[in-house]
């Protein structure tokens, strides 16, 4: 297996979660289900690249980054998920274009 | 090395599929069920590239309770689906194009600079190598402060979940404990002084 081949599915799944933003448009949660899958596809390049790295010593910290991403990821789909939560309460939809109440 | 390419090819397969369903389904549940799919097909990958920490991880934490919280909100919000969807193939040909040319260009510029003549494949671990406590040798000495602050990242996010979402009904009726301990005699008693009635 070469390094292109996991970098290539990271990237066909980086497209995907961006063609899916284009085309859920209206739809808040499948909006943050592509951002969800976009996270993931970057996670998969770190992960690809750390095991292709020749300096031993070095060969976790892309792991670590991962990690990362993934508690700052959990936090935002917390976040973002009680932010939709208020809204729909407060408006009844979750639709974006009718967050339209600060355009003058 | 061949087992190697058959178990990358059906996880990368699964993958795709599971993402294009993500962004395809019309109800958002089956959404949220492909995107679970999507992140055991891409754990699976994440093993079969040596970081079994991260692969298990990904399964407890986004499958375990991230997908979860969607589900929750996806069954507690009452949505109209077809109104939602009402844009859906106006965008399509916009959405399939750009991601058809980003693709394209990702995958010219990865298979001439990251091919096998570029990057050799890395040697074989020794076979007492631990992917869990490399993590964790490196984690807790140069990445503590990361660490500490990703802790404290997460509470932030649990306060900030809690305090959008906690409301106080209007008609419910409660307790008010630092009222209830304040309360004085007074308050409560009122001391009648009267004659004693007459003996009948």
């Amino acid at each position: 297996m070469a390094l292109s081949d996991f970098l290539i599915v990271g990237a066909i799944l980086f497209c995907l979660s961006l063609a899916g933003i284009f085309l859920n448009r209206k739809n808040v949660l499948i909006l943050l289900m592509s951002i969800e899958l976009m996270l993931l596809a970057v996670n998969m390049n770190f992960i690809a690249f750390s095991h292709y790295m020749k300096d031993a010593a070095a060969q976790v910290d892309g792991q670590i980054f991962v990690f990362f991403i993934l508690t700052v990821a959990a936090a935002e789909a917390a976040i973002g998920l009680a932010i939709l939560v208020v809204m729909y309460r407060n408006r009844n939809t979750i639709d974006v274009e009718d967050m339209d109440t600060m355009k003058g | 090395m061949a087992f190697e390419k058959i178990i990358f090819y059906l996880f990368s397969a699964i993958l795709v599929l599971a993402a294009l369903r993500v962004i395809t389904a019309r109800n958002p549940v089956h959404s949220a069920l492909f995107l679970v799919l999507a992140f055991f097909s891409s754990a699976a990958i994440w093993v079969l590239l040596e970081a079994e920490f991260l692969g298990i991880v990904l399964v407890l934490v986004y499958v375990g309770a991230v997908m979860v919280l969607f589900l929750f909100v996806v069954m507690m919000l009452n949505i109209n689906i077809a109104q939602l969807r009402a844009g859906f193939i106006r965008y399509l040909p916009l959405g399939a194009a750009i991601g058809l040319v980003v693709v394209a260009e990702m995958a010219i510029v990865m298979i001439r600079n990251f091919g096998l003549d570029k990057v050799a494949r890395p040697a074989a671990k020794a076979a007492d190598y631990n992917n869990t406590e490399a993590i964790g040798r490196v984690l807790y000495t140069k990445y503590l402060y990361a660490f500490e602050i990703a802790a404290v990242i997460l509470l932030v996010a649990i306060i900030a979940a809690i305090a959008l979402t906690m409301r106080r009904r209007k008609d419910t009726k409660h307790q008010n404990p630092s009222e209830q301990v304040r309360v004085r005699k007074q308050d409560r008693l009122r001391v009648v002084k009267m004659d004693a009635e007459k003996k009948q």
